[in-house]
């Protein structure tokens, strides 16, 4: 692997850049790998990438059907924080935020981890006890999170609007200091060009379309678009394409995907110096170093594969925008796209065995799962790898739906009452 | 926005309706029969169908009632709507062929 | 002031009108019928800003929405606006405008340091570097980088305009006013469809508003516009919208249009919308959205006085202004001899017309010959020169092979360039239309496969005058036959596609140069070079997508309409793949971008959301209530007289209900009317509870569950006949309970002969609570006997109060003796102050929902969202006892059976009382088992803990009647922990809390009777 550096980028310079090599290789795929991870996707790269470093296991394909690091991806709003409310889950996401912390340097790869702060507003008494439940169960987990009055929300976040006469004031808000985002497509080439390095065989534009398995329906193979792939582990990390992927070995999983949007504005000098997000009237947004406001949406109402929604849901959005921000009203939407994310009964991620053997699945990260992407692919590499959960990923089984054991992090927000 | 042709009142837009999710997952006469597997099933197990999707509406903001449709969900246009208790209607071959 | 480049005669301005202006503070003139950018360059001003990541100069490129470079802040204070295309901000006088990404100034700007430096800065760049030291990313680097990018500052005031938004459907939406466009809509309208016209332009005509030469019909194009645009005016059936940008295709032929409606003009009458956004329903679309003219690849093709060939034929024939004197001609296709033709015979020198191809096989080249003007065929562009506008280009045969011969230089102040055309397939695109390559265009054209739509003219590859008008008619023809049926018997059939007109180019033209040195511009906003382009590929991205997002090409806020087919030609020569094969990206919305403020509507203040308000709202305003927000209702919080806070106030509410009477508005609750022959078995399956044998006349608690188990609300239940039963929700949860209601009502149960009605705006509810309560009443109601006797605690009596009808209830969330008046919510009002008036001798108190709250915390009710979330049982919070044991099936009854909902470490409700009585613990305040365990939590900081958390505070409170601070929590075997001291840890210490039962007050209930 060509090292990454200052120096590396002045002495390519007097060589016009000509010799940089390709970031990762694009071989053909082999007869057989000790381990198949069907997704290019964060999570799927960053498995692959913990199979080879931390368990040695660096015989590895990555199957993509289309491009690396396209699906969500490559298409979500970059936030990242762990202020989770359940014990497991506040787990899980720290473990990731933990790992995204000297990931740029662990990658050789600047990823763009940017720990800018991420703000949660509270606009009526209910959002303030549910938002202060969470602050004191983090603080109790060792995650940082901190309530702020709406003045402090101010000092923090200017351009916020916290006047009372607002339809849904701001009362409050609940800050997690080390919350930030982060360039999603790096977090993608990093890890594939680092798994690469190890020996990973990355393989796009490459489909399965079929999981084959052997005597007592141990997974033997996968069919795909370029050929049949010999291998006795296979991890499903696909997102919002899971449910068909696992139809492949006759597995009916508790997911649906919904289209989830997103947008951004034209760019402009720094003007918001965090990430704000309102779950009470659905917005949630932040600046990338490019400029533009970054501006999430909720998702439509019914299950999609289109990767695109109706207009009304980002005016919705817009309107909880430009409400908060009305310094933000003359501002314009440079370009609006669609994910397709598989949501969960309970709104957690999926890491674990499957009852096939040899299959494994990492699913059902719903509208949250960049922040997770180091610790996932590290989770489930060693789910993989030992053929047993990690103590992290343990709760998070995909037979918590048979015998009730959910980690309901929406349900445990509520409603209004 | 989709434009949804309830079979009571005729086309209406999306904003009119409320989703049901999947369709033609009855509830079991006597459920205390299900083992924890297939209640588990019929909680949360669904088919989440890359190509023609049968699920429910609800026509919340007209007459209220709820229906079936097949849409496919590769392009989110609408083969069928049906009233619920009807049969699930057969598609020539072409309509319910999962696109790539 | 005269300006230089104007032309004595000639073009679309309105030179009775003289426009002043200024940019970067200079002042300047104009006409009415100018844009910033034609005013611009009729004074001479190329340099109009600096480019994202190189702060070069930059000058204007196109003439309409596709320019990359010519982004201008436009406007002052509060209407600053960022990020404008000079080509599209029309002029009016006293316009303030500004050049942007420079300081201190457009001409001399330091941040151009970064071009000395490209050489460090190739695509990607940032992924390699600023990571050590790793601290230094968050304080140094990053706020540097951000620093250096953006474009325009963001505005900082307020926005005072308003946004207006409407919705439209017709038979035909004609996107695109150019002759195909109108063409189309000529022959719709004359079919009998009711059509809707739009183009983003201040002019309907597109291409004809530059035309000169055309004949249409037998008339001169103008001429022909003037009456085509006159007839559309005046037809009932169309509206046409000019300024107005189809920006979004979706499903189901639902296009959003943006209208920009007061920018134009210098003092927009008061109270007019700023813009307008259109969603409309269109039976039939036909897309005449033109075609895009490609700048070509060169290097250094991006300095000031380099411009579109098209552009700088609009700019001379619509706005007569001269872009510059003496002209060097680039071109790969005929196009360009057109602008070199017109130019000339407007006296602009035409240096040479410099064309990379060898044959030139239309017409045009020997009529530029003709014309006397100098044809270089095989001859390529190989460098530019001139610091802030270009002034000599050096130029070089080349042949087919690519070889470069002997370079030969060329003074000028202006360089067209013409690299063909990229038909505007954006909204096809969006519709997820199938697209095809056409090899001989160059260009991706509509294949079918989409909405209901049809393209036309030069946006299917259709060139020429003719040919689109042609299209238009057959396209507006077969739509008007489509959407409104019948009445169109013959269509004419669309133009064949010609693929003669020639593709252009789309790679750079060869120089003498390194490839790897010269900066040849692909995409100009965001400083993308060829070489970039190669660079990513070289580094493995081999998909157009990640090319894209690799060297950011195509990603500015001209998402690429310059550059993206020749960011794909690079690509594809690089990679030695055909072009179709390395795909094209996705097109997005908008087509161009859209304010926010015309998303977000007159969804501002109050009408940002409906707010909900009861009968007694006014009332409890004059009476000075605090409210809050529940969902969208509000609230009366509490009534604070005399400067009393929220603590005394509630204090004092609840002291008078509890010992004498207070007056609550209960009308938020849910109502729903189950009536039916099987209104009781529907309760019996929705509820836990059983209701066969409850009697008319009587209440009951009930609780319901999702199918998963978990409670879903709660709230009082009167039977008032066997087949009628009056329900009543929580605040939050009545829209999701008759939801589920009828979910069940309809599709599991549908023989159950019973219906549902929602009654929560129907019915006001007064509750009447506190031992004096029925003193009260008893004075207002006449026919209905209000003794214990008579009317037990839980009973329903349907009865008259003030002569009104009323249901009163006798029920209890407070633990006093107390009623709930329903009365039709007209007379909501009328009868709280008749119970206020009677009440008044005893000193009746209003509360609000914070003393209600005490008070059912006091008694251990529950509230269904605060001391529930969505994954507590029944059990949970102590309802068993509501469960109809011998009823088989309940909803969510079988999920009780489950492992989870069964073990015995589920959290339970109990009451948590702090060892010292004046502290009130915080709600949300977590629980752990011992002191121990709360301190280890403290030190371990950042770690994993080895205790854990047990449970959590839901509700806490003062209670006066208690004289201590009282708390509910759900705790971990909770009713095991009776007794139990448990620990809640704080920053700023430990507190300690015993577990006891939850009902504080009055356990035996004999309030209730008093």
């Amino acid at each position: 692997m060509q090292r990454f550096s200052a120096l590396a980028l002045i002495r390519h310079a007097f060589t016009g850049h000509k010799t940089w090599r390709p970031q990762w290789r694009s071989p053909e795929p082999k007869p057989r790998y000790d381990a198949v991870i069907i997704g290019g996707g964060g999570h799927g790269l960053a498995t692959a990438y913990y199979l080879a470093t931390e368990f040695g296991i660096a015989n590895v394909a990555v199957l993509e059907k289309g491009w690396i690091g396209g699906g969500n991806t490559g298409r979500n709003t970059t936030i990242i924080r762990s202020n989770y409310l359940f014990d497991e889950s506040a787990a899980l996401y720290d473990h990731a935020v933990k790992l995204w912390e000297g990931l740029s340097q662990a990658l050789n790869y600047n990823v763009m981890f940017s720990q800018r702060g991420v703000m949660m507003l509270a606009h009526n008494v209910h959002d303030q006890q549910s938002l202060k439940r969470h602050v004191h169960a983090n603080r109790l987990n060792g995650v940082d999170n901190e309530w702020l009055s709406a003045p402090a929300a101010k000092a923090f976040c200017p351009p916020l609007n916290i006047e009372a006469s607002m339809r849904y004031p701001v009362i409050g808000a609940a800050l997690q200091r080390r919350g930030g985002v982060a360039r999603h497509d790096a977090v993608a080439w990093g890890y594939a060009r680092a798994a690469d390095a190890l020996g990973v065989d990355i393989i796009e534009n490459c489909a399965v379309t079929a999981i084959r398995r052997g005597v007592g329906g141990a997974v033997e193979a996968v069919e795909t678009t370029r050929g049949a792939i010999e291998t006795r582990k296979v991890g499903v990390v696909a997102a919002g394409n899971t449910s068909t992927v696992m139809a492949m070995a006759d597995l009916r999983m508790p997911l649906e995907s919904y289209p989830l949007q997103a947008l951004v504005s034209e760019p402009v000098k720094p003007i918001f110096p965090c990430v704000v997000m309102s779950n009470t009237i659905h917005a949630y947004i932040s600046q990338s170093d490019k400029g533009e406001l970054v501006i999430g949406a909720g998702t439509d109402a019914y299950v999609s594969y289109t990767q695109r929604g109706a207009l009304h849901v980002p005016m919705h959005t817009l309107e909880a925008i430009c409400e908060l921000f009305p310094i933000f009203r003359r501002l314009r939407m440079l370009r609006n796209w669609g994910g397709i994310v598989d949501v969960t009964p309970d709104r957690s991620p999926i890491i674990g065995k499957t009852s096939v053997a040899g299959l494994y699945v990492n699913c059902g990260w719903g509208t949250g799962g960049f922040k997770a992407t180091p610790g996932s692919g590290h989770l489930f590499a060693w789910t993989l790898a030992k053929d047993e959960p990690h103590p992290i990923n343990a709760p998070f089984r995909l037979d918590r739906f048979r015998d009730g054991y959910l980690i309901d992090e929406a349900a445990a927000a509520a409603v209004a009452h | 926005m989709l434009l949804i042709d309830c079979p009571f009142c005729g086309k209406r837009p999306e904003l009119e309706f409320r989703y049901g999710g999947e369709a033609h997952i009855a509830r079991p006469d006597d459920p205390s029969e299900f083992g924890d597997k297939a209640w588990g099933q019929f909680l949360y197990g669904r088919s989440n169908q890359r190509g023609m999707h049968a699920e429910r509406w609800r026509h919340v903001h007209g007459c209220g009632r709820f229906f079936n449709a097949l849409r496919d969900t590769t392009n989110d246009r609408f083969a069928a709507t049906y009233k619920i208790g009807e049969e699930r209607p057969a598609l020539p071959e072409a309509q319910g062929a999962v696109e790539a | 002031m005269s300006a230089p480049f104007r032309l004595e005669g000639g073009g679309r301005i309105d030179r009775t009108r003289t426009l002043h202006f200024t940019f970067d503070g200079k002042p300047y003139a104009g006409f009415a019928g100018d844009t910033l950018a034609s005013a611009l360059l009729a004074n001479g001003v190329h340099l109009v800003g600096r480019s994202f990541k190189y702060h070069r100069p930059r000058g204007i490129v196109a003439a309409g929405s596709d320019e990359p470079n010519a982004l201008v802040s436009v406007g002052s204070g509060p209407r600053f606006t960022p990020n404008l295309r000079a080509t599209q901000v029309e002029l009016h006088d006293g316009l303030v405008a500004q050049s942007q990404n420079h300081w201190p100034s457009v001409n001399f700007d330091l941040g151009a340091l970064n071009d000395l430096f490209s050489p460090l800065f190739p695509a990607g760049f940032y992924y390699k570097t600023f990571m050590w030291p790793k601290s230094a990313w968050k304080r140094f680097y990053e706020p540097k980088i951000r620093a250096m990018a953006g474009l325009g500052h963001a505005p900082t005031l307020p926005d005072p305009d308003s946004y207006a938004q409407r919705y439209a459907h017709c038979d035909a939406l004609i996107i695109g006013a150019g002759p195909a466009g109108i063409a189309a809509a000529l022959a719709a309208e004359a079919h009998g469809a009711r059509v809707i016209l739009c183009d983003e332009e201040a002019e309907l005509g597109g291409s004809l508003l530059a035309e000169r030469k055309g004949i249409i019909e037998g008339k001169d194009a103008s001429a022909w516009l003037a009456d085509a645009v006159a007839k559309l005016r005046q037809s009932p059936k169309v509206r046409w919208l000019s300024r107005t940008t189809a920006f979004g295709y979706f499903p189901h032929n639902m296009l959003g249009l943006a209208e920009r409606m007061t920018d134009h003009l210098a003092a927009p009458a008061d109270g007019r919308p700023r813009e307008r956004l259109w969603q409309v329903r269109a039976k039939e679309v036909v897309l005449a959205t033109g075609a895009l003219e490609r700048p070509l690849v060169f290097p250094d093709n991006d300095r000031p006085g380099i411009m579109l060939a098209g552009a700088a034929r609009q700019y001379l024939t619509r706005y007569a202004v001269k872009p510059g004197s003496r002209a060097v001609v680039a071109t790969a296709h005929d196009e360009a001899y057109r602008a070199a033709l017109e130019l000339a015979a407007a006296s602009v020198e035409i240096a040479a017309i410099v064309d990379i191809r060898q044959d030139m096989p239309g017409p045009w080249a020997a009529r530029a010959r003709a014309a006397g003007l100098r044809v270089l065929p095989s001859t390529t562009l190989c460098a530019t020169s001139g610091r802030h506008r270009v002034s000599r280009v050096e130029i070089a045969p080349c042949g087919s092979d690519g070889k470069i011969g002997a370079r030969s230089r060329l003074d000028c102040d202006l360089v067209l360039m013409c690299g063909g055309f990229t038909p505007t397939i954006h909204l096809f695109s969006q519709a997820r239309g199938k697209l095809r390559f056409a090899e001989k265009l160059n260009a991706f054209l509509p294949d079918g496969g989409a909405e209901n739509l049809r393209c036309a003219g030069a946006c299917r590859g259709i060139f020429g005058l003719e040919s689109a008008i042609a299209d238009g008619v057959a396209a507006g023809e077969a739509a008007a036959r489509d959407a409104v049926g019948g009445r169109v018997e013959a269509v004419h059939a669309p133009v064949p596609l010609s693929e003669d007109g020639g593709g252009g180019r789309l790679e750079p033209l060869p120089n003498h140069r390194s490839p790897h040195r010269v900066k040849a511009f692909v995409d100009f906003q965001n400083d993308v070079t060829a070489k970039d382009v190669k660079l990513a590929v070289r580094e493995g991205f081999r998909s157009i997508e990640h090319i894209k997002r690799y060297t950011t090409t195509g990603m500015a806020t001209d998402q690429g309409k310059t550059s993206n087919m020749n960011a794909l030609g690079i690509a594809a020569s690089a990679l030695d793949k055909p072009l179709p094969t390395v795909g094209l990206t996705t097109f997005r919305m908008p087509y161009t971008p859209v304010t926010f403020g015309a998303f977000a509507g007159s969804a501002r203040g109050e009408l940002f959301d409906p707010v909900r308000v009861t009968s007694t709202h006014e009332w409890a305003k004059v009476k000075g209530a605090v409210f809050e927000d529940v969902g969208q209702w509000k609230r009366a919080r509490y009534f604070p007289v005399k400067g009393e806070d929220m603590q005394r106030a509630v204090a004092r509410e609840c002291q008078a209900v509890r010992q004498s009477v207070g007056l609550f508005d209960g009308s938020t609750l849910g109502k729903i009317e189950i009536v039916g022959p099987d209104a009781a078995e529907f309760m019996n399956r929705i509820y836990v509870n059983p209701w066969t044998k409850l009697e008319p006349g009587r209440c009951r608690y009930g609780v319901m569950l999702r199918e998963d188990g978990s409670i879903l609300d709660d709230g009082v239940v009167g039977r008032l006949a066997a087949d009628r039963f009056h329900v009543t929700t929580t605040t939050g949860g009545a829209v999701q309970v008759l939801n589920h209601m009828e979910d069940f009502l309809q599709t599991e149960w549908s023989g159950l002969d019973c219906w549902l009605t929602s009654t929560t705006e129907q019915w006001a509810v007064i509750a009447v609570q506190g031992p004096e309560s029925r003193k009260v009443l008893e004075r207002l109601v006449e026919d209905i006997d209000l003794s214990s006797a008579a009317m037990p605690h839980m009973s329903v009596r349907q009865g008259h109060i003030c002569g009104v009808p009323t249901r009163l209830f006798r029920v209890s969330f407070t633990g006093e003796l107390g009623f709930e008046i329903n009365v039709p919510a007209d007379y909501g009002r009328a009868i709280w102050e008749a119970v206020f008036d009677a009440g008044f001798s005893r000193r009746i108190t209003p509360y609000g929902t914070e003393a209600m709250h005490v008070m059912r915390a006091e008694k251990g009710y529950i509230i269904v969202g605060q001391d529930t979330d969505g994954t507590v049982t029944a059990d949970d919070v102590g309802l068993s006892w509501a469960i109809g044991k011998a009823k088989k099936d309940f909803v969510g009854k079988r999920s009780l059976a489950r492992p989870a909902m069964t073990d015995a470490d589920r959290k339970q409700l109990v009451g948590l009382l702090p060892e010292n009585p004046e502290l009130v613990l915080e709600e949300g305040a977590q629980i752990v088992a011992d002191r121990q365990s709360a301190i280890g939590q403290k030190m371990i900081g950042r770690k994993m803990m080895g205790e854990k958390m047990i449970g959590h505070v839901t509700s806490s409170y003062f209670s006066v009647a208690l004289g201590r601070g009282i708390a509910l929590a759900m705790v971990a075997g909770g009713r095991r922990r009776m007794g139990e001291t448990l620990c809640v840890p704080m920053p700023e210490g430990v507190i300690k809390a015993v577990v006891t039962n939850p009902v504080f007050l009055d356990p035996e209930g004999k309030r209730l009777d008093a």
